[in-house]
């Protein structure tokens, strides 16, 4: 919570100077001003349970938060934005959950050749549903899920150059977020606590090390590629043992110079779809390759309904084994996707991850559904079984869990 | 035995240069429908979808459609959903071809990913309305066979009834028999029968204007379901023909700009 308020007071004064470059610039008229000046968002209630006790000193066995999400978007005839998304969510059961964050700060400056993207903004590069592996540019806001699809806003600045021959990304990165954890009464979380305030960065300028992407994108027919290099600070921390203030064994994330090389490529061809994520990386120890690929095939209106039902498999694999990050170090998941199509977008998801080694085994089922026009709940449901002891899942064991989550958007 | 095959000869040569197969009709009527349409670029339209199912209870869509012309080959067109609030920002990004599969994208916003999708079956409900993809992409000439059936009088205006076949080896379809009106080449109704042969639904179109004194469109777009008694209703408003729409406004980074 501490190191939080300590970041924002120096996050705070760089979004201030982009935002007063967007306002004042005379080479933006803004006087036209047309359109949008939309105010939208969410706010969802969500309920966790969890069907076992806690395994580990100090976690609750159940909790509630509420989390809002605003968003204010104006664009002017131009096509010319600017964007604003604030994030907050209060936890009952820990204070380490509860926490604030400026997903969005952006101007978007979009010119016939070009288009030049300000402020803090959130870029996702993935074809694969189950780990997503080679997107970089986002901190995981980890806290929030441990499914790696919450992220903290990242302040950058990112030209993008769109031709025939495919699209140039370049990213500066001038600014370092670093991954939030669950606290000491937080769930899915190891017997060690991981001591945010105590990070410690590879690099001498700390979270002000200036990083850089450079990815190139393309399509042809049926393909989708993409490659990028990363050259920075690492979003993912090594966690290291170590104590806290009171002589408490904690971990304590380090921070590594990475450099990164990370493919995606997907092909569609009829009814299928064919994906692969791949990394390589220099700093973070030895060098190590990871990747992650499967198939989807949709089978449109089964059984003469107006439901599809998507099958999918995809394998992840990463060379660290046991020191990796993730879970998944050579996994195999099964999953089962129904789509209904009706006016309520009713969709189910069934999951099944396999570890090719040993026999843990995570299953997963995510169920959403809108009720009338602004209502919408969701469902999730993880639970693990069959850990070995020195399976990465072993301390979440006894975190089985049940998700509830009603929104009301606007 | 001469003299017969110079008469054969002559009435082979005497034939009228108009006649027509019935598929062959069909198809110049098909063409001729499309060409009205020839040139107009780039348009910008909002839409409202509403719902209805047999209980008369209303579900309503809000969305914006933006439609680039390509030269040789079919229609770009970038959709982005406004309402229900859910699914606000979602955006489908569709490149017709003439021959084979349609490419197409789906922008989430939520994780702020573009994703490719598979487009080979398109019979699948837009939106869970009665409207399937392959109803609303782009119609193009090569995606059919035709047969015209007959002329007939629909709504006080002269029609040609022609029936046509989807080419297309997923269509939810065995065919259509299509109303086009004879004056302007506008499509005034269609009937569709369903993989059984059964009539499915019907669609009728309403309100045509007329923008930029030559292209006609409709203001309403209706679809029965016949055997569900569901119906959707497609409003269009605000269409800007030639709005200054380029290729820059139909690729990834553009769906990646919807909001």
């Amino acid at each position: 919570m501490m190191e939080n308020k300590r970041e924002h007071r120096r996050v705070r004064p760089f979004i201030l100077r982009l935002v007063m470059l967007a306002l004042f610039s005379p080479a933006l008229d803004l006087a036209n001003g047309v359109g949008a000046n939309e105010l939208s968002g969410f706010i969802e209630g969500q309920a966790r349970l969890f069907a076992n006790s806690a395994t580990h000193l100090g976690q609750a066995d159940q909790t509630v938060s509420l989390a809002a999400q605003p968003e204010y978007f104006h664009e002017w005839e131009t096509g010319s934005s600017f964007t604003f998304v604030p994030f907050y969510r209060l936890d009952r059961a820990d204070s380490k959950r509860t926490h604030f964050d400026v997903r969005e700060l952006t101007f978007l400056y979009l010119h016939d050749d070009f288009e030049l993207r300000l402020g803090v903004r959130k870029e996702f590069w993935g074809v694969t549903e189950v780990l997503h592996l080679v997107n970089i540019i986002n901190q995981v806001d980890f806290i929030e899920d441990i499914d790696f699809e919450d992220f903290l806003g990242q302040p950058m600045a990112n030209l993008s150059i769109a031709r025939d021959w495919g699209t140039l990304d370049l990213f500066y990165l001038p600014f370092f977020r670093e991954r939030t954890f669950p606290g000491r009464s937080g769930r899915l979380r190891g017997s060690r606590v991981v001591d945010t305030g105590r990070a410690v960065f590879e690099s001498s300028r700390g979270k002000w090390h200036p990083d850089w992407t450079v990815r190139y994108s393309h399509t042809l027919g049926g393909w989708d590629l993409g490659i990028y290099h990363f050259n920075g600070t690492g979003r993912e921390p090594t966690l290291l043992p170590g104590k806290n203030d009171n002589g408490n064994p904690v971990l304590i994330p380090f921070y590594e110079q990475i450099n990164q090389t990370g493919v995606d490529v997907s092909y569609v061809t009829g009814s299928w779809l064919w994906k692969l994520e791949a990394l390589q990386r220099f700093g973070q120890g030895k060098r190590f390759v990871a990747w992650t690929g499967g198939f989807e095939y949709t089978f449109t209106g089964i059984m003469e309904t107006a439901m599809d039902l998507g099958v999918l498999a995809e394998w992840m694999y990463d060379e660290r084994g046991k020191k990796a990050f993730t879970p998944f170090d050579n996994d195999i998941a099964y999953g089962l996707r129904l789509t209904f199509n009706d006016v309520d977008s009713t969709d189910l998801l069934f999951g099944w991850v396999q570890d090719v080694r040993n026999s843990a085994r995570f299953l997963f089922l995510e169920a959403s559904r809108r009720f009338s026009d602004h209502w919408k709940a969701s469902l999730e449901i993880r639970t693990f079984f069959s850990q070995p002891a020195d399976d990465t899942f072993f301390s979440l064991r006894n975190d089985d869990l049940m998700q509830l989550e009603l929104a009301y958007f606007f | 035995m001469k003299r017969y095959l110079w008469i054969g000869l002559l009435l082979l040569i005497a034939l009228p240069a108009g006649a027509e197969t019935p598929e062959e009709k069909g198809l110049a009527i098909a063409r001729e429908a499309d060409r009205r349409y020839d040139d107009f670029h780039d348009f910008k339209a909002k839409l409202i979808m509403t719902l209805k199912n047999r209980q008369g209870e209303e579900s309503v869509r809000y969305m914006r459609n933006r439609t680039l012309e390509v030269k040789r080959d079919g229609d770009k067109s970038l959709v982005i959903f406004d309402r229900p609030r859910d699914v606000k920002g979602t955006a489908l990004l569709n490149y017709t071809h003439m021959k084979g599969d349609d490419d197409q994208w789906l922008y989430l916003p939520a994780l702020k990913r573009v994703k490719r999708i598979s487009s080979s079956n398109k019979s699948g409900p837009f939106m869970g309305s009665e409207f399937a993809y392959e109803d609303i992409t782009s119609q193009e000439v090569e995606k059919y066979t035709y047969k015209w059936l007959r002329d007939e009088v629909y709504e006080g205006q002269k029609c040609f009834v022609v029936e046509r076949y989807p080419e297309y080896r997923n269509s939810g379809y065995t065919r259509q028999v299509v109303w086009i009106d004879q004056k302007e080449y506008r499509l005034l109704k269609i009937d569709y029968y369903d993989r059984k042969n059964t009539l499915l639904k019907t669609q009728t179109f309403k309100g045509y204007k007329r923008y930029l004194d030559k292209y006609w469109y409709p203001d309403e777009m209706f679809m029965v379901n016949h055997q569900t008694g569901k119906t959707t209703r497609l409003l269009w408003e605000k269409y800007a023909f030639r709005a200054g729409l380029k290729d820059k406004d139909f690729n990834k980074n553009s769906l990646k700009r919807a909001r």
